[in-house]
């Protein structure tokens, strides 16, 4: 490996920048001209637009110009949509309404974009925004699930008859239900997934230049995926065609999900700088992140899990109803869906299946992809319905799982996912020796001599990451493939660029994808340079989500690798008069094996450079292409154990043990892996106890939209994590990688609710588990 | 309008802004200096951290006039001679940052925490004092661990010196 190599404990490459004030993000970004956008949003939940006056805000000094979605729509920009289509189980296709960058005749939401104001300053931006007078009537709103489905409740969408967008099912209905009645035992439990705010640190922005003379636009934007972006903004919004438009995502502030989509503002300040004729910028205030991000999760289920008389599952059946807000966002149709259902076995055998969701439309936010996307629903309503069927057979939590545990692969399961690789019973292991879970009885009494409540739960999660193949996907409804692309060029003089269509925005991919290429080559990390996020550079690519950039980015990268060593050796082989099986890299050397003949990678390059002498019919330069579609999911998988304590005067709840353990296949660099883990951990914690976005039911406003309202895990909120991995590697991918990025998020939050549920001896309790609400379930 | 001096990274500077302009917004906008970052509008997430006279201070909630005459440093002030901070190498070391937005707001508030408690830095007391900035990344793990290493280099550096 090297000590640069793959399994390098090594700090990042990209720290500098950010550590001394130099990183460049979207907000950073000045060009000649550039003017300021303030949006102006709707204050209701549900209303029609009757008029907009906009005399006195194009009064306000400074303010250049006040435009519309009356002007937008006359301007030919095209519906925001989603790519992922769904037929419900009636065979037809998802009911899915219009959503306008800019609203021209119904608002949906608080927050929905009604008109945008161009203005020299930002401040003359938002006095201008304040001066433009919409008149709107005012319609009743449902914010909830229950209200969106109730008899009467307002109609969102004239498409969505009682806002229901589709009812989809999977795996086999009769068989479940059959195999349920038989069952020596039935667990069931009624689940709620409360909704989430993904608040990456920094605000969503975008900087829209368009040039006249070259008619090109340039956009400037905080993305997961700038060429997606590019891809939906010029074949579905009719911005631009793709020759002329640039996307640049530049250093991007953390996205979790909630940057992969395209929104209006982007869109929006793009045509607005065609229609002013300045460069535009955005950049969201935080009450507007908490507004109009794509928020996360908010299902609502019924489950009943089966037991035969030895305590072996035969059955698990589903009801969920999912919400997924005012719009369909780009992918918030299979988050519920294939990326939730298919994910029902968990790590069990479990040979009857089946999950009916429904998804409606209400007056909040769009919801989408948030850090897990579906996954997370997944492992909570199965990880909570396994501990409390422990707790009614009166088994051991741990044994009950492991004696259900798949230990054959490749396994598959009855809803699609065929598991490919896995070793439960070592991280379940792992897990309980770190956590020395035999011990806890000890603790349980020793805390209770201190008046506290002491509880342990764990949550045994598998998740799917790496979606693919595209074909499948294709199969499945997806609208894009999801393979990645990578470009390895070795430069003249023996450096290296290699141009990545994944994207980091905190993942470090400049120093463990420079760690593949150290590993292959024998180069230093120094002389790799990363390049990613700018569609004028890199060639097309699928950008970063669902912890695929590994499994499938870095793939690419490796495929990319193989044809660069391919043709290095030929020349080598030219140049020394060696057979070109009988060439070696190793340590940036191009050596013949037995022989003390070496070349430099250095020269090898120059050569193909110069060309001068070149194996017969050989192309001058060294650069490969490779585009890698993998042939499986990638299935992480491991076992999280929490212990908690409670004050029962309180319900205060300290987390006083987090234990990870996590199966992530081939690692590159264990150190950014953990700091994923802890990131994730972490916000399932947060999930768990502190997290919870809200609607008032009666007027639609979102309660939750500052710092002050919606609570953030805070360092003194959570403890140290103990974090370590046993491995199983993928073979499904050419480095034998899994996915780290969501892991924690997936896994955590089943385990602090079982260790809460267990501390109280009662089990009715939803996320969050504030102070009240453990109070309230202590004393119901 | 306002006419505003102050001293930001050791060199006298001056501008005009409206008076209603806040600190980090002339160091963004006036100073071009982008390290300091905006993440909130509430003076909760804490990216905005500067120094001010030596104090730790969110530059969302201070207008530039009001720094006017005083000593201001940022994230882009804090190597000196092309070496390091021990803060900033401590979180470099510990990969204490992600994303790197919240990561100069955190190392202006660590730098100070330190200067306060010295190399009796504890776990608790630096998680306590961080409760005014918010990372969504790091799960503040490596964030604690980071300013516990450099407490011990700052500290010990200053025992040796006395």
């Amino acid at each position: 490996m090297g000590a640069e190599g793959i399994g390098a404990r090594i700090a990042r490459k990209e720290d500098k920048r950010f550590i001394t004030g130099k990183g460049r993000y979207t907000d950073d970004m000045v060009v000649p001209g550039m003017k300021h956008a303030m949006f102006v949003r709707s204050p209701h939940a549900h209303a029609k637009i009757t008029g907009i006056n906009k005399d006195a805000a194009l009064a306000v000094p400074g303010v250049i110009d006040v435009l519309d979605g009356k002007q937008l729509t006359e301007d030919g920009i095209g519906n925001l949509i989603c790519g992922w289509m769904i037929h419900s189980k009636d065979g037809s296709p998802m009911n899915m309404g219009a959503w306008r960058p800019l609203a021209d005749d119904k608002v949906r939401y608080v927050g929905d974009a009604v008109a945008i104001v161009v203005a020299d300053t930002k401040a003359q931006a938002r006095e201008g925004a304040e001066a433009v007078q919409v008149d709107y009537e005012e319609l009743p709103s449902a914010t909830d699930i229950e209200a969106a489905m109730a008899d009467g409740a307002p109609q969102i969408h004239d498409e969505a008859a009682n806002n229901l967008i589709y009812d989809w099912e999977i795996g086999e209905s009769t068989a479940t239900d059959a195999a349920l009645a038989s069952a020596a035992h039935v667990t069931e439990m009624d689940i709620v997934n409360n909704r989430l705010i993904p608040n990456a640190m920094e605000p969503r922005a975008a900087l829209g230049l368009y040039d006249e003379a070259e008619d090109h636009y340039t956009c400037w934007t905080t993305s997961q995926n700038p060429h997606v972006a590019r891809l939906v903004m010029s074949a579905f919004y009719n911005v631009a065609p793709e020759n002329k438009l640039r996307v640049i995502a530049p250093d991007v502030g953390g996205g979790f999900g909630s940057k992969i989509f395209i929104y209006p503002e982007e869109v929006v300040c793009l045509w607005a700088s065609r229609r002013t004729g300045v460069p535009v910028k955005w950049v969201a205030d935080r009450t507007e992140s908490f507004l109009c991000d794509a928020h996360g999760r908010d299902h609502i289920s019924n489950v009943k899990i089966g037991f035969d008389s030895e305590n072996r599952i035969t059955a698990l059946k589903v009801d969920t109803i999912a919400n997924l807000g005012a719009y369909m966002s780009l992918f918030s149709s299979s988050v519920p869906t294939y990326l939730y259902a298919t994910l029902l076995s968990g790590q069990y055998n479990i040979a009857n299946i089946h999950a009916n969701v429904r998804t409606v439309y209400t007056n909040t936010a769009p919801v989408d992809a948030y850090r897990g996307a579906g996954r997370p629903e997944a492992c909570y309503l199965i990880e909570r319905v396994m501990e409390t069927a422990a707790r009614e057979l009166g088994v051991s939590p741990a044994e009950l799982r492991r004696k259900n545990f798949v230990t054959e692969f490749p396994h598959q399961t009855p809803v699609i996912m065929a598991y490919d690789a896995g070793d439960f019973g070592a991280s379940l292991d792992a897990a309980m020796q770190a956590a020395d879970y035999s011990g806890f009885a000890a603790r349980k009494a020793e805390a209770a001599g201190r008046g506290k409540l002491r509880g342990i739960g764990m949550s045994c999660y598998i998740e799917a990451c790496g979606i693919a193949p595209s074909q499948a996907v294709g199969a499945l409804g997806a609208g894009v493939g999801l393979w990645e692309s990578a470009e390895v060029r070795v430069n003249a003089v023996g450096t290296i660029e290699v141009l990545t269509g994944s994207h980091s925005h905190g993942q470090g991919h400049e120093t463990t994808f420079a760690q593949l290429v150290a590993d292959r080559l024998g180069v230093g990390i120094d002389t790799v340079s990363i390049v990613h996020g700018d569609t004028d550079k890199v060639q097309m690519g699928m950008g970063t989500y669902g912890s695929r950039s590994g499994a499938v980015g870095m793939s690419a990268i490796s495929v990319a690798l193989d044809k660069v060593e391919a043709k290095a050796k030929k020349i080598a082989a030219h140049l020394m008069e060696a057979d070109e099986a009988d060439i070696e890299i190793d340590s940036g050397e191009l050596k013949v094996a037995g022989t003390d003949k070496t070349l430099p990678w250095f020269q090898m390059a120059l050569a193909a450079y110069t060309a001068h002498n070149l194996p017969e019919g050989m192309e001058p330069g060294l650069k490969e292409t490779a585009f890698f579609d993998p042939a499986n999911f990638t299935f992480p998988a491991g076992c999280y154990i929490c212990e908690v304590e409670i004050d029962p005067d309180t319900g205060v709840t300290e987390v006083v043990q987090f234990v990870a353990s996590d199966d992530f296949g081939t690692i590159i660099n264990p150190m950014i892996v953990e700091g994923q883990v802890h990131g994730g951990v972490v916000q399932g914690i947060g999930q768990a106890m502190l997290e919870g976005c809200a609607y008032d039911a009666e007027s639609g406003q979102l309660l939750t939209a500052s710092y002050m309202d919606y609570t953030m895990p805070r360092a003194d909120d959570i403890p140290s994590i103990d974090v370590s991995t046993t491995k199983t590697e993928c073979p499904s991918n050419p480095l034998g990688m899994k996915g780290c990025g969501e892991a924690g998020a997936i896994g955590s939050p089943p385990a602090v609710i079982n260790a809460i549920t267990d501390a109280i001896g009662n089990n009715d309790l939803t996320m969050p588990a504030t102070p009240q609400t453990v109070w309230a379930a202590i004393n119901r | 309008m306002a006419s505003i001096s102050m001293t930001v990274n050791g060199r006298a500077v001056s501008g005009e802004a409206e008076d209603r302009t806040l600190l980090v917004e002339f160091l963004r906008n006036n100073l071009g200096l982008t390290g300091t970052h905006v993440g909130c509008d509430t003076s909760q997430c804490g990216a905005c951290v500067v120094h001010v006279d030596g104090d730790a201070v969110k530059s969302c909630t201070m207008l530039a006039a009001q720094a006017n005459g005083s000593d201001v440093k940022t994230i882009e002030g804090l190597a000196s001679g092309g070496e390091l901070h021990p803060v900033q190498k401590a979180f470099h070391e510990n990969h204490g940052l992600q994303c790197g937005f919240c990561t100069p707001g955190m190392i202006m508030a660590a730098t100070e925490m330190i200067n306060r408690h010295g190399a009796s830095l504890d776990e608790k007391t630096v998680r306590e004092e961080l409760e005014g900035n918010i990372c969504r990344c790091t799960g503040y793990h490596n964030i604690v661990k980071a300013i516990l290493a450099a407490a011990q280099e700052m500290g010990g550096a200053q025992q040796a010196a006395e």
